[in-house]
């Protein structure tokens, strides 16, 4: 390995370690100088915008102006021309099974429903189990280790725990082994679309992989949330008696609830937005296709952007429902204020 | 006190009585509980690590539980293919140079936007806030072209930047950061408004202006919340392979980690065993950043201040 | 602390900043550089590298090279943004042939050396990068595919022949069967592309059984999949599979699930699990390095796929890494010259893994007697066709691909998988 490149490279490595900070420090100091020599009303005016100034810029220029786009696209062909409806109905063709019919079936209902409980019940059991031991940060990490995974790593990973040998052959993956070792014949986990082709099993090897490598995530946000809680709420439900059951549901799940519906309105939201896991493991094969996965193939693959549009808008439509109770939320916050 | 202590706290039982063994029999089935969770948890993991240390032969015909048994058969082949590549060196700096302002730039905007969400009014604040929120929806492939469409018509390439004497990922911080900031923001907004209101009246009391606000008091307050979404970002900034290729391409000069251990494989996927050892490898730095911002996830920060 | 402390400690640092980055170098050739994107990772990089390297030394480019396994993503949105490589090698032509036609590469005809092309080159090449007249793609290194390997001692243990015809195939299939082994190993796993190595099977099939104009006919999508042409291939290739796949060693569930560099290694086992496996010339690597003790033709050789039909015997199919320019500067006319020369394929030929197309590399070139014998198929060939499916649009080679992995998942569904493919037929081609 040669290292003398760092020596090189020192400028860079100093524009932006100490360049990067500085700038923005600079500009939000900078701006509120401007500010305060504005006359006292325009203040609340003027300041938010310069707070939020950047944030939005970025946002509506990497993902809000490509996303309007992708909406105008969406209603067009591949040359431009208006078409109305047309590349929605391509998509939407061949209820049940055609069109993007299986993705939807795939995101809307099995991802969203177990990816979202799986990686929340356990990050959240997770996060109060560990609170409770001495050996917190060991068991935290390992949990977390995961997360430090690429999604190709991941691939690999659980390849290798779903690898299948034929019966009768030595197995050389891990949940064959443990199920051979019951006496039971190896199953294809990621092939086979038990039952009777409603694709069920390979979808959930599929969100147990995803799972394995989110929960740490997961458990982190809830763990902050759950130090946030005074210790001095808790000991006081203890002196009056309540039981650890008791104390977590009247006492931590409640105080809990906005990060909960953060972190479950973010694991929603990945849900329908699975893709990694799919691309790297089946390829959408076996009935295990997802809406970013299709969206891919149609623009990369069929260089039908226009019909890639469309998924993504459906994708988008799937999740309003989520910033609705989502808006709800902050009117009940607020509204308590 | 903690949660932690105030469970720890020694029983009050009688030694001996039914209610002290029930509450140890109840610390036993924790500690099991919580060990055989991790341990399974780690299984997948300790199968990558044996697996990178097997040689391709020995992974292709038996599991990675047999390495733990005589014929041993451990190799540290793949770790040598691994560190045999001369542009190692370069592309971990490269991952650096793009991680460490992918993750500061996002996390910064958003915390100054959020502490405007929380705690400032302003016309549409709502509605800009829920935008904030679906736009976490869409999927990063829709960007790519309008994105580096409009870089390529501005003149952020790579071949300018270098020219200019200006570091090459300037495009791709940029596009991180702007993927990054629905999610920071989300998260940070939450988090500064269930800070109490005490805390801003008795500042405004004390005559404390906007910035010492929020460099004084928010941000300390809000540790534990910055930690985790610095972790997140840059752990997804780290381990990111397609959106550098996007933005930045695969040349060895400004390619980062990601790019230059996908190609341990050939075209043909040939090589797997390599990234065993490149994926245990890769994790490291990432897992350094953890364990270094875990102390930020204390409790008892919020203890204590707004009281005297 | 007071604000104009602030700004003055932000001032100096700023200015610190902007010292370090006028400090910084950088440098300039003076022959150019040039841009390549290709596939190639891992030790093909390697070859790759030391096939530039004689033209880098004597013209003094700099050559900035990019490798991706999602080059079509990659491709199509450099491409997009206007931003392309100068040059770009794909494993299949499918995707710059769509660049092509869309205009965003160019023509080579009076760009690169047309007359030591056509003077080495057999028609079929060049044929195979001529898009509307013009040529856009060359040709650099190749494969070739149908052939049967096999391992002569479970052969001799047996005393099984090698087999010479179709038929003499179908019986030495049913004696092993009957031998109580499988006779075939299949393994179609293989990550975005799964289900190739059966599209393989089916090629090769249609091109032996029905003869070049079905072939044609069928890559260039007027040739139905509902035909009788082509339903037949899928049918025989179902009789090589057995009812319920049971010809194969591990029935679907393996197929599906074993990446197709891990299928043939059976035959290696103690007993033989399998003792026939279907792949191109390129597979020898992937036995070489699950049995390192393997010697080419000794513990592994090949025969090719015997010819179905006798009109057309002497078929085969034949794949290779197509090359398209993006930007016409110099240094890229400079290397797609060089690049087709003899010279430069023989370097990587050497390497091993590969056949150059160049009908001027010498045949000595080829490191292992099983390379030679592969090359020595390729230029003896009667009816060399190129990979259909690569030929084929995007989404009607991924379609193939999935109904391989559908027709293999339950052989009695073949109707309604060739319906759909006409349905991505109807649409693909536009």
């Amino acid at each position: 390995m040669d290292f003398s490149i760092l020596l090189s490279d020192l400028p860079t490595l100093v524009v932006v370690i100490v360049g990067v900070p500085i700038v923005l420090a600079a500009y939000i100091v900078g701006g509120e100088y401007v500010v305060r020599r504005l006359p006292d009303k325009n203040r609340p005016q003027v300041r938010p915008w310069i707070w939020v100034g950047p944030a939005i810029f970025l946002v509506a220029a990497i993902l809000f102006i490509p996303a309007i786009f992708t909406v105008i696209q969406s209603f067009q062909d591949n040359q431009g021309n208006f078409v109305g409806l047309q590349n929605y109905a391509n998509q939407l063709a061949d209820f049940p099974s055609g069109g993007a019919w299986i993705a939807i079936r795939n995101n809307i209902i099995i991802w969203l429903i177990f990816y979202t409980l799986f990686v929340l019940a356990f990050g959240l059991a997770l996060a109060v189990l560990f609170d409770r031991v001495a050996y917190e940060t060991v068991v935290k990490s390992l949990i977390f280790m995961p997360m430090a995974i690429s999604s190709v790593a991941l691939g690999v990973i659980w390849k290798f725990m779903f690898w299948y040998q034929p019966p009768g052959s030595a197995q050389t993956g891990t949940l064959n082994a443990i199920v051979t070792f019951f006496h039971h014949d190896p199953v294809a986990w990621l092939q086979d679309q038990w039952p009777n082709g409603l694709a069920i099993l390979n979808n959930l090897a599929l969100i147990g992989a995803a799972t394995w490598g989110i929960t740490g995530f997961a458990m982190v946000i809830l763990s902050a949330a759950l130090k946030g809680i005074p210790g001095e709420l808790l000991e006081a439900a203890r002196v009056d008696g309540a039981g650890e059951i008791t104390i977590f549901r009247r006492v931590i799940f409640p105080l809990m609830m906005p990060t909960i519906v953060v972190v479950g309105t973010t694991l929603v939201i990945f849900a329908l937005k699975a893709f990694d896991v799919v691309y790297v493991m089946t390829n959408g094969n076996y009935n295990t296709d997802v809406l970013a996965f299709r969206m891919y193939n149609l623009l990369y693959l069929s260089h039908n952007p226009a019909g890639a549009s469309a998924v993504a808008i459906i994708l988008l439509i799937a999740v309003v429902p989520v910033l609705i109770f989502n808006l709800r939320q902050f009117r009940a916050v607020e509204a308590r204020r | 006190m903690s949660v932690a202590a105030a469970a720890r706290t020694e029983s009050t039982a009688a030694v001996g009585s039914g209610q002290w063994i029930s509450q140890r029999l109840g610390r036993i089935v924790l500690h099991v509980v919580v060990i055989g969770l991790t341990l399974a948890w780690v299984v997948p993991t300790l199968g990558l690590v044996l697996s990178s240390f097997r040689p391709f032969s020995a992974i292709a015909t038996s599991g990675w539980w047999a390495a733990i048994s005589p014929p041993y058969a451990f190799t540290l082949d793949n770790y040598n293919q691994l560190f045999a590549q001369s542009n190692l060196g370069t592309a971990i700096f490269n991952s650096f140079m793009v991680s460490v302002p992918s993750t500061v730039i996002p996390v910064t905007i958003a915390a100054f936007a959020a502490y405007a969400f929380a705690w400032m009014k302003f016309p549409a604040r709502d509605w800009i806030f829920l935008a904030f929120v679906g736009l976490l929806a869409v999927p990063l492939q829709l960007t790519f072209i309008p994105v580096l469409k409009f870089y390529v018509e501005h003149g952020i390439t790579i071949e300018n930047l270098t020219a200019l004497n200006l570091p090459p990922w300037v495009g791709l911080w940029l596009a991180h950061a702007g993927y990054g900031l629905p999610f920071s923001t989300y998260l940070l907004a939450n988090f500064f408004r269930a800070l109490p209101s005490d805390l801003f009246e008795s500042a405004e009391i004390d005559g404390a202006g906007t910035l010492t606000v929020f460099f004084r008091i928010i941000l300390p307050l809000s540790v534990p919340a910055l930690a985790s979404l610095v972790i997140f970002q840059f752990l997804w900034v780290w381990n990111d392979l397609l959106v550098a290729l996007i933005y930045v391409g695969g040349s060895p000069e400004v390619a980062p980690l990601t790019v230059n251990l996908a190609g341990l494989t050939n075209s043909l996927g040939q090589g797997y065993q390599l990234l065993t050892a490149a994926a245990f490898f890769s994790m490291i730095v990432p897992l350094v950043v953890f364990l270094s911002l875990q102390r930020y996830f204390v409790r008892g920060i919020l203890a204590g201040s707004v009281k005297g | 602390m007071h604000s104009s402390s602030l700004v003055r400690a932000l001032v100096v640092a700023m200015a610190a900043v902007f010292t370090a980055v006028a400090c910084g170098t950088s440098s300039t050739g003076n022959a150019g550089s040039i841009k390549i994107l290709a596939a190639w990772s891992g030790q093909e990089q390697a070859s790759f590298f030391a096939v530039l390297k004689p033209w880098e030394d004597k013209t003094g480019i700099k050559v900035n090279y990019e490798y991706s396994r999602d080059l079509d993503a990659l491709l199509t949105t450099r491409v997009g943004a206007g931003n392309p490589p100068d040059l770009a090698a794909a494993p299949s032509p499918t995707t710059l042939t769509n660049f092509a036609k869309q205009g965003k590469v160019i023509a080579l005809d009076d760009k690169i050396d047309m007359t030591s092309l056509k003077a080495n080159y057999s028609q079929s090449w060049i044929d195979l990068g001529t898009i509307n007249g013009k040529l856009y793609e060359t040709f650099s290194w190749v494969a070739v595919k149908g052939l049967i390997w096999y391992d002569p001692k479970n052969f001799q243990a047996k005393s099984y022949n090698v087999p010479n015809s179709w038929q003499s195939l179908m019986d030495l299939q049913s004696t092993i069967k009957g031998s109580g082994v499988t006779p075939w190993c299949v393994a179609l796993e293989s990550g975005s592309a799964s289900g190739w190595p059966g599209s393989d099977w089916l090629k090769e099939i249609v091109l032996s059984q029905s003869g070049p104009s079905v072939y044609d006919g069928w890559v260039a999508g007027t040739q139905k999949w509902t035909s009788p042409e082509i339903k037949s291939a899928f049918t025989t290739w179902g009789q090589v599979l057995g009812a319920n796949d049971s010809n194969v060693y591990g029935g679907k569930q393996f197929m599906l699930a074993t990446n197709f560099g891990d299928g043939g290694t059976h035959m290696f086992d103690n007993p033989p699990k399998c003792y026939m496996h279907n792949q191109a010339s390129f597979i020898t690597t992937f036995f070489t390095s699950a049995v390192p003790s393997l010697q080419p033709v000794t513990d592994f050789n090949f025969f090719p796929l015997p010819d179905i039909t006798a009109q057309y015997a002497g078929a085969h199919v034949v794949a290779g890494d197509s090359w398209a320019m993006f930007r016409d500067t110099s240094q890229a006319r400079s290397l797609m010259n060089y690049l087709i020369t003899a010279d430069a394929q023989t370097i990587w030929v050497k390497r091993g893994g590969k056949i150059s197309p160049n009908k001027q590399t010498a045949l000595d070139a080829y490191p292992d007697p099983l390379t030679k014998e592969s090359a020595q198929i390729l230029v003896a060939t009667k009816i060399a066709k190129y990979d259909a499916t690569d030929q084929m649009p995007a989404d009607m080679r991924a379609a193939a691909w999935k109904a391989v992995l559908d027709f293999v998942g339950d052989q009695s569904k073949l109707d309604s998988i060739l319906k759909t493919l006409d349905g991505v037929q109807a649409t693909a081609y536009k």
